[in-house]
């Protein structure tokens, strides 16, 4: 029995890399490819900081998730709470030592990298939360004690987010945490009033928020107001993907970022790049890619054998549509504009760094899908 | 047990919620689809045309003027290549270094050098900025030299605009400068074509051909980045060139009218009596129009502008002077077509003891001892004023200006051409009533006969009255513009009633130059070829006063302001006339010494020149 199982483990190395979810590893690298192709025309058309730096991070970051992919889903299950522990310790670390950039303080020196501790809360938060819920009993969900318990786990890094400050993050942040409340089962009337009641006092948090966002809340409502202004990345972003037409202006022709109109190309508006040159096909062809990954990591969420795994994985497919879809109404013109990076596309280690340990444990969840967690 | 019935519970509600998710994503992606398919598919070509707006901008160079020839093709006002200096701030490692460097090179003075620093601060560092703006060959080849030193520094040569004569052609052409916000207010044409260093018209047939003159701008169409900067140049579309306008004036002549002035405030006027056409018109005196292309220093400017000779006048057109005898012609030629007098009629003249009194005025004739007896002929050769008070008394004064307007007094010559020209002033009993509401006085009328008192004509008014004297008595047009083919329907309709009273004020007009005892007998010239006929004028700018009349001042002891305005009209050749002239000289004395004797010159040049005229037209030259 022992010796079987000995023989069953070493096996089980090579096995593990054959349960690998290779549809998912094949659509990222292509979105790799890419986003590199994207960062190498943001660049001007030369292998410049940003592509390489890019490509880099990338090529650490997909080994790394391989090497997450293969450990035991067990191990990041019990590295739930920790985690999450960690991370909200380096936020409030970036609170008081953190870096200062463009108004805000949102990074952390590790000297052989600057990390965006908000951007790693992103998925911290769902395992936390996956692992909360994971022990929980049906009837338990939606009692007031763990209701609270489960807000509390959320308010707490949004709240050391939002005084950096970073609205955007902070509310990718909450909608990850409520994505997985919404899994585990909490009852639909609270969803509904919580709606309800966000609507009504909208006013109220308006009145709160500080210029720059009130700016930006009044320029999505009507970008001409001030079109050299606040409206202006709205507008030009608008022109930019408008102007590609069907077939795009072709690969570093993009005479909306080449000329330097676009604001923000290489983070959050790399999208609006990649459909001026690449036009509709290219971006539905992104479209499609995007949900292919999200497909994939549901159907891996589906085939698990734990709660756990699970949860996790559906939290994490549909934060991610989420976080795409916000990235990409924003640079169309839908939604107002909000800090949110497209994921793995756009240029920012923390986010890639935080998208990559997601797959990573999505995969790991793909490996070890027969196993069951206690 | 229980834990799997949970598990199971839990698994199934998990299921079931991400299949509405699942739903609802599919419905998010889909607005996601459509909305692209909106921008990029519908509104594509909406946003197409604003992407090329964003980054396809146009530069407008200045236009290439039209130039100016005189009848012989020479060009009067021409362009020439101005050598000027750029520099592109930004492209410029060390802008000190090679901004005093430049300063070193070019001698530039403090004041220069500050004004350059000035406007280099006004702009973007990629705009370009214009250190000097017309630098002689030796400086700009001295940078050329070291251009190694200056990098950055652009030799640039550029067009503007160059008239070859100078001061020859100033009150004729204009001259051209910096366009103002003014003339940008005042024409479209020029606000439609405005580039920064444009230069317009701002007198003279510069600005009244302004818009045939300016030419189209040409078009360069760059990309551009967000900020503004040329990334590469897309098309180059080339502009016209201004229409080339040829007058009909001769340089050579307009030379002699030069230096004759040359010294001297007044003006010459020649015309062709025939046609019209202007040989030359000159105003003295006069200034460098190129003076003014690039900017005109502040004192240089004061110099022109305080000088007491008026330069910026010009008198040919704006000048209103009373015409003094000069008038004597149509006087004569009003009153024999009114049949007042016949050419016998006679008048004694008695000199300044015995005046002319009219009600208790009394009315001097020039000479002190007085003419005697003299009939027409004989006044207009000694320009006998008794004589003229009595046939203007006889004539009246409205009967007179009938005349006087009918020969061009008292209206523009060149229409709307010039927008300096002044009406002059042929007064009547109306005019008087209505301007001054005083009834017209009989005194009037008689200083009016001998060209005083209200009446006022510019020179080119009165070179047009003696060349339609001269050529028998036809309405002529004159014109500057060579192919100006405007039909007038009353061109060579006859001016008078009797054909032979004009060759009678014609005859009496060449007695006053080519016989003894006429006013400018000492200008005659005696080959018949070059004879002219002629008319003296003294016009007084102040009332003569008894006690000036005791003194009888030379003109030279009398204060400048106050000294007589000598006048002169000729046409030549008295046999077959085809010129006439007219000459002022301000204060300059007697119009018989001072004015008569630069027709001498002139008639010699304008009738040798005729024939070259004369072939150039038959293009005999160009057959050669």
């Amino acid at each position: 029995m022992y010796q079987h199982t000995r023989f069953n483990n070493k096996n089980n190395f090579f096995q593990k890399f054959g349960n690998l979810d290779y549809v998912l590893l094949i659509c990222l690298l292509i979105l790799g490819f890419i986003s590199l192709a994207t960062m190498y025309s943001t660049d001007g058309g030369a292998v410049l900081f940003h592509t390489r730096s890019h490509f880099i991070k990338f090529v650490i970051f997909f080994s790394m998730m391989i090497v997450i992919s293969l450990i035991n889903i067990k191990f990041w299950f019990s590295l739930g709470y920790l985690s999450y522990g960690i991370i909200l310790g380096m936020l409030i670390w970036t609170i008081n030592f953190g870096i200062t950039a463009s108004g805000s303080k949102r990074w952390i020196d590790l000297y052989f990298l600057n990390i965006q501790p908000s951007e790693l809360m992103k998925i911290f938060i769902i395992l936390c939360l996956a692992k909360y819920f994971h022990r929980m009993k049906a009837q338990h969900v939606n009692s007031f004690y763990a209701i609270c318990f489960s807000l509390i786990i959320i308010f707490v890094p949004m709240s050391l987010v939002i005084i950096q400050p970073d609205l955007g993050t902070s509310l990718l942040i909450a909608i990850s945490g409520i994505v997985v409340l919404w899994f585990a089962g909490l009852n639909h009337k609270y969803f509904f009033y919580s709606c309800l009641f966000s609507i009504i006092s909208l006013p109220i948090v308006i009145s709160l928020l500080k210029p720059y966002q009130k700016l930006r809340v009044l320029t999505f409502l009507n970008p001409d107001r001030d079109p050299l202004g606040a409206g202006y990345q709205i507008i030009q972003s608008k022109i930019a993907v408008g102007s590609g037409g069907i077939t795009g202006k072709g690969f570093l022709k993009g005479t909306q970022s080449y000329l330097e109109f676009l604001p923000e190309k290489h983070t959050d508006f790399i999208f609006t790049l990649y459909s001026e040159e690449f036009g509709f096909i290219g971006s539905v062809l992104l479209l499609l890619i995007y949900s292919i990954i999200i497909y994939r990591v549901i159907r891996i969420g589906a085939l698990s054998r734990s709660y756990f795994a699970k949860l996790f994985c559906y939290s994490f497919g549909t934060s991610i549509f989420i976080y795409i879809v916000i990235n990409m109404s924003m640079v169309l013109g839908l939604l107002p504009i909000v800090g949110s990076p497209l994921p793995i596309m756009s240029y920012g280690g923390s986010s890639m760094l935080a998208t990559m340990i997601g797959f990573g444990i999505v995969m790991s969840a793909k490996t070890h899908s027969q196993q069951s967690i206690a | 047990m229980i834990n799997i019935s949970d598990s199971a519970t839990k698994l199934n509600s998990l299921n079931r919620r991400m299949f509405i998710l699942a739903t609802a994503k599919i419905i998010i992606l889909g607005g996601i689809v459509s909305r692209l398919f909106f921008l990029q598919v519908k509104e594509n070509k909406k946003y197409l045309t604003l992407s090329d707006k964003n980054r396809i901008r146009e530069w407008k160079l200045p236009p290439i003027r039209g130039e100016f020839k005189d009848y012989f093709g020479n060009t009067i006002a021409g362009n020439f290549e101005a050598y000027q200096l750029h520099i592109i701030p930004e492209e410029i490692e060390d802008f000190r270094y090679v901004i005093y460097r430049v300063k070193e090179l070019l001698e530039l003075s403090e004041k220069q050098f500050k004004k350059i620093l000035r406007k280099k601060n006004e702009i973007k560092p990629w705009e370009t900025l214009i250190v000097a703006d017309n630098l002689s060959w030796e400086k700009f080849s001295k940078i050329n030299n070291h251009l190694y030193d200056l990098n950055g520094v652009k030799p640039v040569i550029s067009i503007s605009r160059d008239y070859p004569y100078k001061e020859n052609f100033t009150h004729v052409l204009g001259y051209v400068s910096q366009a103002n916000e003014n003339d940008l207010l005042t024409n479209e044409n020029i606000k439609e074509k405005f580039v920064p260093g444009l230069k317009v018209g701002k007198t003279g047939l510069e600005k009244s051909f302004e818009k045939k003159l300016i030419g189209s701008n040409s078009v360069e169409r760059y990309e551009v980045n967000a900020y503004g900067r040329r990334i590469s140049q897309l098309a180059f579309q080339k502009g016209d060139k201004g229409e080339t306008i040829k007058l009909t004036v001769d340089t050579k002549i307009q030379e002699l009218t030069n230096e004759l002035l040359k010294e001297k405030a007044g003006s010459i006027c020649i015309m062709d009596i025939y046609t019209g056409a202007i040989i030359a018109m000159h105003s003295s005196p006069s200034f460098d129009p190129n003076a003014f292309v690039f900017g005109i220093s502040q004192d240089e400017w004061q110099l022109i502008r305080n000088n007491p000779m008026k330069p910026l006048v010009n008198k040919s057109l704006s000048g209103n002077y009373s015409p003094g005898s000069t008038i004597k012609p149509i006087v004569a030629l009003s009153a024999l077509e009114n049949e007042i007098i016949t050419p016998d009629f006679t008048v004694q003249c008695k000199g300044h003891k015995n005046p002319l009194e009219l009600y208790g005025q009394t009315y001097h004739c020039w000479k002190k001892e007085g003419h005697g007896f003299v009939n027409l002929r004989g006044a207009m050769k000694q320009s006998c004023d008794t004589y003229f008070y009595e046939v203007a008394r006889r004539l009246g004064v409205d009967r007179l200006s009938d005349t006087a307007k009918k020969f061009g007094l008292g209206e523009k010559v060149f229409r709307d051409i010039f927008d300096n020209e002044k009406r002059g002033l042929v007064p009547n009993t109306e005019w008087k009533k209505n301007a001054l509401g005083r009834n017209w006085v009989l005194g009037e009328t008689i200083i009016t006969g001998i060209g005083q008192g209200f009446i006022q004509t510019t020179p080119i008014q009165l070179c047009l009255m003696t060349a339609q004297i001269a050529n028998g008595g036809y309405k002529i047009y004159p014109k500057i513009v060579a192919n100006d083919d405007i039909e007038y329907l009353d061109k060579f309709t006859p001016l008078y009633k009797k054909a032979r009273n004009i060759k009678i004020v014609q005859d009496a007009m060449f007695s006053s130059t080519n016989e003894i005892r006429g006013t400018s007998y000492r200008s005659r010239l005696d080959d018949p070829k070059y004879q002219f006929a002629g008319k003296t004028g003294t016009s007084q700018v102040k009332k003569i006063t008894e006690r000036d009349r005791e003194l009888d001042l030379k003109t030279f002891e009398i204060p400048y302001e106050e000294r007589d305005h000598a006048l002169y009209i000729a046409f030549g050749p008295y046999i077959n006339p085809r010129y006439a002239l007219s000459i002022i000289i301000e204060h300059g004395g007697s119009g018989g010494t001072v004015a008569a004797p630069l027709a001498k010159e002139l008639f010699k040049m304008i009738i040798d020149r005729h024939e070259i005229r004369k072939n150039y037209d038959n293009k005999k030259y160009l057959d050669i």
